[in-house]
């Protein structure tokens, strides 16, 4: 728990210690870490007042919660009608097929997590794609493609920088 | 966060009656010069989306390099959406009213050099109607605009919502300071009742009834009662709540307060769905910005009635949006609806009478107050009064939100107002009301968009989601696209809506490999009508809608799949082969390139030919194909 620290008792401290507050702190740990480690759930629901059970029990039925960490970049394919209809299953497809996992996952190296949204309400430019929270507009295979090639380019010069290649 | 504006800081923060609040209305519109010219600039999440922000940037930028030689300095404003979204990103040059469509960031510097400086248009970013390809100018030569009534949506586009000056210019406020000095909370419930206002959120019950009861609730339970908005909007398509929120926070807050009001509740919540932070941002700087001006918080306007509100961010969960689990939510817990012996204005929030209206519901009620229940009840039809805001979406040119009287034919919004299918083919079927709604055929596009002729065909008025169907989209599919997405939301508490669900998916993913049989069709009428009876709440109950509504109107799309193993519309994937006409095909090879089972071939120059074994009809070569040669059978 070393390495949370301050940051995590700085969100519990934002609120009032009642079971009413479990989903604001969930949402906050989420929010600055990415995902809810079995540490951060222990304290939330310490402070929360409520058991572990119920903790985990909110933190699996509510989607926006995740319990494994995400990848270093996140696709989220809208599935909204619109984007249905225009063909967002052949992206969603199309991305599991080029990153070699299933949409919700995240790839063995942690670069990517593939997940699908309900609706980002962008529905006039559908299909829309959210990379790292940058909504693409009309999208298609092969712009999904260049996509993912811009992101590798930099994950590349990344990893240069840092002397591991 | 610094003074919402400057014009304020000459006077004490706190308005003390509502003579402060119309001296203030004045002072700001006193400060402002109609005809400066001003560049609005659309942050509607469909403009954004597009890139909006970067138009932004670049006009700001051209302004600070064209300086002084601009004589009067423009402002410039961000504001919500302006609806017109598949033309975005849209820029507004006032006073002129100038309307510029698809700007892009490379227009910054000529918009703000021929237009601003030199008082000139640019023809290029004008909206040309399509039929005749005149040139116009403004708003209200589009019949996109013309054909609306907008009364929720009046200020949206117009305002910058994270200023409440801007909101109070335009009357903002006006409505509870009127219910607050010259009207008793019961006159405010009963003006409610008069104007016949129903739900906005779906089911359509009248809101003066619901407040009626909850009134009768505090009368024998006592306090506290609260007062609740649902701005989880779930359904997939529909973005009129968020665009609310985001373009006109203070109208919700406003209504909220009003019915706070009325019902005698010292505290609020805001329910807003997770995926829309800016909604969140927009709602969190207006309840800042009306607890400063003593229009929230404690003793409002000196009147001696104290309210406060609270956000709760939603987290994912479509059921959410049912009331009662809305509630279990904002305590808590898991989002579970329970069932509603005792309603939940009786026995609400922990228990206690609470008064749930959604987003659109409560952005309608400073109308009310204001304009009065005659002027509201004047609007749309008898049984369904005023406005109803639509999100436009799908095969349909025109995409965008769009308010209009209820009662307007459903031919009216999707062909006069939505300008038909691109491509000029008749629409196939509407689908309304989202995954609890269902389809509206091309046949029945004279029905009126009103919450009873609505259900009567079948479907529903829902949150106000209409997405338009042409010959490419196979009703199975959307069946199969509708089930999947309420089974994965379903709570899991209720067996038919837990298990119904997924068997009904089953029996589509059969018909979508062309393996069920005619009297499967039979079987998922009679599974719906169990799933439809067993449901405690309104998502299982209403789950069938779709495949029902579908079966009703387009059974002989459903019999070509079982029977002929044909999916008329080419999209079921089993069902289909994409072959490559010989005739139009090059031979340039991209498909063959872009292929990712590589299963087309063909020499450089001469007509290739897919390999159907092989081929995972994954689509993109038909996508690559310049020339169009590449076909679904």
């Amino acid at each position: 728990m070393s390495h949370y620290g301050e940051a995590l008792d700085g969100i519990m401290d934002r609120y009032p210690g009642q079971p009413e507050y479990l989903i604001f702190m969930l949402q906050d740990i989420q929010g600055a870490y990415g995902y809810i480690s079995k540490e951060s759930m222990q304290l939330a629901c310490d402070r929360a007042g409520v058991p572990l059970t119920q903790g985990y029990s909110v933190a699996t039925f509510y989607q926006s919660f995740r319990l494994d960490p995400r990848g270093e970049h996140e696709i989220r394919v809208c599935s909204g009608t619109a984007c249905h209809l225009k063909g967002s299953q052949r992206l969603v497809e199309e991305l599991e097929r080029r990153l070699g996992v299933e949409a919700g996952g995240t790839t063995e190296d942690q670069r990517y997590t593939i997940n699908t949204v309900n609706c980002v309400g962008a529905c006039a430019l559908a299909p829309v794609v959210v990379v790292d929270d940058e909504p693409q507009p009309n999208m298609t295979a092969k712009k999904l493609q260049r996509c993912l090639k811009t992101i590798d380019h930099e994950l590349t010069i990344d990893t240069r920088e840092q002397g591991y290649v | 966060m610094s003074n919402p504006n400057a014009a304020l800081e000459v006077m004490d923060w706190r308005l003390k009656s509502a003579g402060d609040l119309t001296a203030l209305q004045k002072q700001i519109l006193e400060t402002r010069d109609p005809n400066r010219p001003e560049i609005v600039v659309c942050h509607g999440s469909g403009c954004m989306a597009n890139g909006s922000p970067k138009v932004t940037d670049a006009i700001k930028a051209a302004l600070a390099k064209a300086g002084i030689q601009a004589g009067v300095i423009p402002g410039i404003k961000t504001t919500g959406c302006q609806g017109f979204c598949s033309r975005g990103p849209l820029v507004l040059i006032r006073p002129q009213g100038l309307f510029y469509q698809q700007v892009q960031p490379d227009d910054g510097e000529e918009i703000v050099e021929r237009t601003i400086v030199k008082g000139e248009p640019i023809k290029r970013l004008l909206y040309k109607l399509p039929e005749t390809g005149e040139t116009v100018f403004t708003e209200q030569e589009i019949p996109f605009y013309k054909l609306q009534e907008r009364i929720v949506l009046h200020n949206i586009g117009k305002i910058d919502p994270s200023e409440i000056t801007d909101t109070i210019a335009a009357g903002g406020y006006q409505a509870l300071a009127k219910a607050l000095s010259t009207m008793t909370p019961e006159q405010v419930v009963a003006e409610v009742e008069q104007s016949g206002l129903r739900g906005r959120g779906g089911a359509g019950f009248p809101t003066g009834r619901k407040w009626r009861s909850a009134l009768n609730a505090v009368a024998k339970k006592g306090r506290p009662v609260y007062v609740v908005v649902n701005g989880d909007e779930g359904d997939p398509g529909a973005f009129m709540d968020r665009t609310i929120m985001e373009g006109d926070p203070h109208a919700v807050l406003e209504g909220l307060i009003i019915g706070a009001y009325a019902l005698g509740a010292e505290q609020g919540f805001l329910y807003v769905r997770a995926e829309y932070p800016l909604a969140i941002k927009h709602l969190e700087i207006a309840m800042f910005q009306a607890r400063e001006l003593g229009l929230l918080g404690e003793n409002i306007l000196n009147s001696g009635f104290s309210f406060d509100v609270r956000i709760n961010r939603g987290a994912g969960a479509f059921v959410c949006g049912e009331s009662t689990a809305l509630f279990t939510s904002i305590e808590g817990k898991p989002g579970n609806p329970r069932p509603k012996y005792v309603r939940s204005v009786e026995e609400g929030l922990w228990g206690r009478p609470t008064v749930l209206n959604n987003v659109e519901t409560w952005a309608n009620i400073p109308q009310i107050i204001s304009k009065g229940a005659g002027w509201y009840s004047g609007l749309g039809v008898p049984h369904s009064t005023g406005t109803k805001v639509f999100s436009l979406v799908g095969k349909v040119n025109n995409v965008g939100l769009v308010e209009v009287p209820m009662g307007v034919p459903v031919s009216k919004i999707v062909e006069e107002i939505g300008g038909g299918v691109p491509g000029g083919s008749p629409f196939k079927a509407v689908q309304t009301g989202g995954p609890s709604g269902g389809c509206i055929p091309y046949e029945l596009r004279n029905t009126a968009v009103d919450f009873d002729s609505l259900t009567q065909a079948g479907s529903m008025m829902g949150s106000g989601a209409m997405i338009v169907m042409d010959e490419r989209d196979c009703v199975v599919d959307v069946g199969r696209y509708f089930l999947r997405f309420l089974e994965e939301e379903s709570c899991g508490k209720c067996l038919p809506c837990r298990l119904g669900l997924t068997r009904m998916r089953e029996i589509l993913d059969n018909f979508s490999r062309g393996l069920g049989t005619e009297n499967d069709i039979e079987d998922l009428i009679s599974l719906a009508q169990a799933v439809q009876d067993g449901s405690l709440c309104a998502l299982g109950s209403s789950a069938p809608n779709p495949v029902l509504t579908t079966i009703r109107y387009f059974k002989t799309e459903y019999i070509a799949h079982v029977r002929d193993q044909k999916c008329p519309a080419g999209v079921c994937k089993d069902l289909i082969t994409y072959v490559i006409d010989p005739e139009l095909c090059t031979g340039c090879r991209s498909c063959a390139r872009q292929c990712p089972n590589n299963c087309i071939t063909g020499e450089k120059k001469t007509v290739h030919v897919i390999d159907p074994n092989q081929c995972i009809r994954c689509g993109i070569c038909m996508e690559t194909c310049k020339v169009g040669a590449i076909k679904v059978n």
